[in-house]
């Protein structure tokens, strides 16, 4: 219960300063804008291609934006250390890396869905129809980027060359997301508009397992 | 007060702490006893710092245990007795003076923190910048509201890193007379310090570091004042 009460109010200093500053989500924001709006104008899909193509691209985009806004995320608890204020603050510190990890997962999956109208319309790909599915799949896919995500971002914080390593370590680990979302968002956008479970179930799995792994070592991603 | 039967409200026990081939800490065996003021001198370099992480569960130690009041996970034990100042201010720039605190104190579940937060913020003089973002505070005023912020779950023991760093001669009075008061209702406090201070003056007991060992203990029959003039000189 003290862990979600925790979690609960450091998530609250997390949005209330991303309020204020609204440095991850513009950079974000702007990132994946360009990235589509480029490969649009680079590409000229037709609607064909661009349910091909278009998933791919899209994951691709978050997942590099999501690297982006991750970087951030434990660099900004070292500039006066207030990383160490918190461990001593709270008794089980996965309350801080919950916290971090719904913050995260909350800025990418609102850069999502500024982006996804913006994709319909470039890509002429319908969207209203599968809204609901897609919503699922973004959800998982997000939390899944997230979760390894904020792991990554609490070790690459306290090495040399951290700017190089969270992309380093996190593309490779995200490999398995990265298909399965795509997978999953083809699946959706093709014309008989299919839920791939295989997919959601692989990614939701992928999610749970990470989300145990970042509760059970936890502690030792956060020491100095 | 340092009654032998007593047990220490922190004890290191042959504790080292390396780094690579550095000996940041080197057999440090130390009883820090309930109620005890001590000040930590030595030159730049010479462990204090890595010793008070150490103890606060920031570091872990490389050799060796640190218990807290009997606990042997010092960190959790840390969490809820101990209150740490260290080198840096531990306070979010974009966010208020208040709202630091009342971070701080919903984090260690301070029910009252309401009305507490108005009055350690009056004690240390920053009442009227309560809704300032920390920003904009000077060096000292972040420094008083780090000292606040340390002070806030009422801690029985304290480790100071230095905490004078920052202040000016009233803001030194302040810090003072808050750890007087302190000393007076019992809190245990170990601070580091560079060399005779009116805050070393507080210290009931001195001990020096040098690269990273405990060299002389005003216990164990040294002077404190020839300790922390030493380490100042």
């Amino acid at each position: 219960m003290a862990l979600l009460q925790n979690a609960g109010v450091l998530l609250e200093k997390e949005l209330r300063a991303e309020l204020r500053s609204r440095e991850l989500v513009t950079t974000t924001v702007v990132f994946i804008l360009m990235v589509v709006v480029l490969f649009s104008f680079t590409f000229d899909p037709t609607s064909v291609e661009s349910r091909r193509f278009g998933p791919g691209m899209l994951w691709l985009a978050f997942l590099f934006a999501a690297s982006l806004m991750l970087q951030p995320c434990f660099l900004r608890e070292q500039v006066n250390d207030t990383l160490s204020a918190l461990r001593l603050s709270v008794g089980d510190p996965f309350a801080i890396l919950l916290a971090k990890v719904c913050a995260n997962t909350l800025f990418l999956l609102l850069t999502e869905l500024l982006l996804l109208p913006i994709f319909a319309v470039l890509y002429n790909v319908a969207i209203r129809d599968i809204l609901p599915s897609l919503a699922l799949v973004f959800f998982a896919g997000s939390v899944g980027v997230c979760v390894t995500g904020t792991a990554i971002s609490a070790i690459s914080a306290q090495a040399r060359m951290r700017e190089l390593l969270l992309p380093l370590l996190l593309l490779p680990l995200l490999t398995p997301v990265l298909i399965a979302s795509t997978e999953a968002t083809a699946a959706l956008l093709a014309e008989d508009h299919v839920l791939r479970w295989d997919w959601l179930g692989f990614l939701l799995a992928f999610d749970v397992i990470f989300l145990t792994a970042l509760w059970l070592f936890g502690e030792y991603l956060l020491e100095e | 007060m340092n009654s032998a039967s007593a047990p220490p409200a922190l004890r290191f026990e042959n504790v080292e702490k390396r780094y690579g081939n550095l000996f940041a800490l080197r057999q440090v065996n130390l009883n820090v006893f309930a109620g005890e003021t001590i000040a930590l001198a030595g030159r730049n370099g010479s462990g204090k710092t890595t010793l008070l992480r150490v103890a606060a569960g920031l570091v872990r130690p490389s050799r060796g245990t640190v218990t807290i009041d009997g606990q042997s996970d010092p960190r959790v034990a840390a969490c809820q007795l101990a209150g740490f100042v260290g080198h840096q201010t531990m306070l979010y720039e974009e966010l208020t003076a208040e709202e630091n605190l009342r971070l701080f104190a919903r984090l260690h579940g301070l029910n009252d923190a309401g009305s507490r937060l108005g009055t350690v913020l009056g004690d240390a003089g920053l009442l009227e910048r309560r809704a300032s973002l920390v920003r904009t505070f000077s060096r000292g005023m972040r420094q008083r509201l780090t000292i606040v912020r340390a002070l806030l779950h009422r801690p029985a023991l304290l480790l100071l890193d230095e905490p004078a760093t920052g202040l000016d001669v009233p803001g030194i009075a302040w810090l003072a007379e808050t750890l007087r008061r302190l000393q007076a209702a019992g809190c245990t406090m170990l601070f580091s310090v560079h060399g005779a201070s009116e805050i070393s003056a507080l210290a009931t007991r001195a001990l020096r570091l040098e690269a990273g060992a405990i060299v002389a203990d005003s216990q164990s029959g040294a002077n404190t004042t020839s300790i922390l003039s030493l380490a100042g000189s």
